[in-house]
């Protein structure tokens, strides 16, 4: 077991090069995830916001693809 | 609409090949100057500056390597199999210096045709493979030789 | 194509026309948007996969090499990552074209979401190569063609993403976006190129040349598992980005103010 830890010798370089990897992997993973549950929150208090001012004639405008 | 959809795309056609004929061109101006070393062939015909900071680059001829008895002076030859140059360097070696493997050495050419290195730096190939069956690969080479 | 050879004429083209209608619903927001909803956690799946028995195949069963002892082992995530990097901005540079040409809002969006990832990817190729060359070279970094190209590809990322933050408007934006993208596209060739048109610190290609790989097979298998692993971890990040960027831009769409995940109080 901790021959594969030693690497060969080349433990620092091996397990620093997967350590980064794996750690600009996972916080891209986490900040997508975030970010999708930001939009999601800014886009329910949009729409509270529209519903508070609603009745008096707003009407969003359809985009198109 | 249908016109100028067509002509857009003409135009970003006409972009890419633009793009692709000025970069050519410049490469091919700076060809040379692209190139991270001289080899020793270049090295012998007079293209590598004298006294001059250059890198050149080939394979640690076989049997060349001698150290120095005190110190850490190390004289060896690269070859690119046609010419050869004779490198002299003090200091550590990399991991994969050894006889037979492709070396870059930064350093001047002196008047004597010698190169004196300050840095050697390792170039190692694209093969990758277990020892054993670089050992069976060595001993087929060597049975093919003696037949 | 193969599978479906055997099949009469009416069936073929239907499958076509279904494959067809398929792509070109996808660059819909609205279906990308559901679509990739669906897709996205089945797609983290397979990444989880492919990654285990590759860094298992790579790390642990594999082979040390004859040369360079277990520090070869950094070439599973180094490869796959360059391979990555070359890739994105060559999506990056078609979604480029599609939208000068065709104006598809979804080729836009991908091309927005790409960027960061295929950033990431060069960073890594980068870093994991310094650890590499460090201790076979005997350098960190040196100025060859391959090294410094691929340092062009990081700051063209940057560039690319800068310019599409500068710019406020949307359609403008896209297009600056596109052209850059387009004239940072010649790199890609001269990146793959470059150790056989000078001569480069950097060796030549092992996997990706027209003879056989040179690389053992019990390392050639976990190479191409990480790769695979790191396509479909882009697959699976960049449809979450598309996702994100689709609900800041169309957050005026009825669509997107009908979607349950909105509603939910």
């Amino acid at each position: 077991m901790s021959e594969f830890f030693r690497m060969g010798g080349y433990a620092f370089y091996v397990w620093t090069s997967y350590g980064v990897v794996a750690l600009v992997m996972t916080i891209e993973v986490i900040h997508n995830v975030l970010q999708q549950r930001r939009e999601i929150r800014n886009l329910k208090r949009q729409l509270a916001h529209l519903k508070a001012a609603g009745s008096n004639g707003e009407h969003p405008h359809e985009s198109k693809t | 609409m249908r016109a100028k959809r067509k002509r857009r795309l003409i135009l970003s056609g006409l972009l890419l090949v633009g793009i692709g004929t000025a970069v050519t061109l410049t490469l091919l101006a700076l060809n040379k100057n692209i190139n991270l070393f001289y080899t020793p062939t270049q090295v012998e015909a007079g293209e590598a500056p004298v006294n001059q900071s250059i890198r050149v680059g080939g394979l640690v001829e076989k049997g060349s390597v001698s150290r120095d008895k005190k110190g850490l002076t190390v004289r060896f030859k690269v070859t690119d199999t046609a010419r050869t140059v004779a490198i002299e360097y003090t200091g550590i070696l990399p991991d994969l210096f050894r006889e037979g493997q492709g070396i870059v050495a930064q350093g001047r050419l002196n008047e004597r045709g010698v190169f004196i290195a300050d840095t050697v730096l390792a170039k190692h190939d694209e093969n990758y493979m277990p020892p054993e069956v670089a050992d069976a690969l060595q001993t087929a080479k060597a049975m093919r030789v003696t037949k | 194509m193969a599978a479906t050879d055997g099949l009469p004429e009416q069936n073929r083209e239907d499958i076509y026309r279904h494959m067809w209608n398929f792509f070109h619903r996808l660059g819909s927001p609205v279906y990308f948007y559901r679509w990739a909803g669906k897709a996205i956690p089945w797609c983290w799946g397979v990444t989880a996969l492919l990654l285990l028995s590759g860094l298992y195949l790579g790390l642990v069963v594999a082979p040390t090499d004859y040369q360079q002892g277990d520090s070869y082992r950094i070439i599973f995530i180094h490869v796959p990552s360059a391979w990555m990097s070359m890739f994105i901005y060559v999506v990056i540079a078609v979604c480029g074209f599609i939208t000068l040409v065709w104006r598809m809002k979804m080729a836009d969006v991908m091309a927005r979401a790409s960027a960061p990832i295929g950033a990431m990817f060069t960073f890594t190729a980068l870093v994991t190569g310094s650890l590499w060359g460090k201790p076979m070279w005997g350098t960190w970094w040196i100025w060859d063609a391959r090294l410094t190209s691929e340092l062009v590809l990081l700051f063209l990322y940057l560039g690319y993403m800068a310019l599409l933050s500068a710019i406020e408007d949307r359609k403008m934006a896209a297009r600056a976006g596109a052209i850059l993208a387009l004239v940072g596209v010649i790199n890609i060739p001269i990146i793959h190129y470059s150790v056989d048109w000078w001569n480069t610190l950097h060796q030549g290609s092992t996997v990706t040349k027209f003879s056989k790989p040179s690389i053992d097979i019990s390392m050639l298998i976990p190479l191409l598992l990480m790769a695979l692993a790191f396509q479909l971890y882009y697959f699976s990040a960049v449809m979450m980005r598309a996702r994100s960027t689709l609900l800041i831009q169309e957050r005026r769409a009825h669509w997107v103010r009908e979607l349950p995940e909105v509603n939910a109080p």
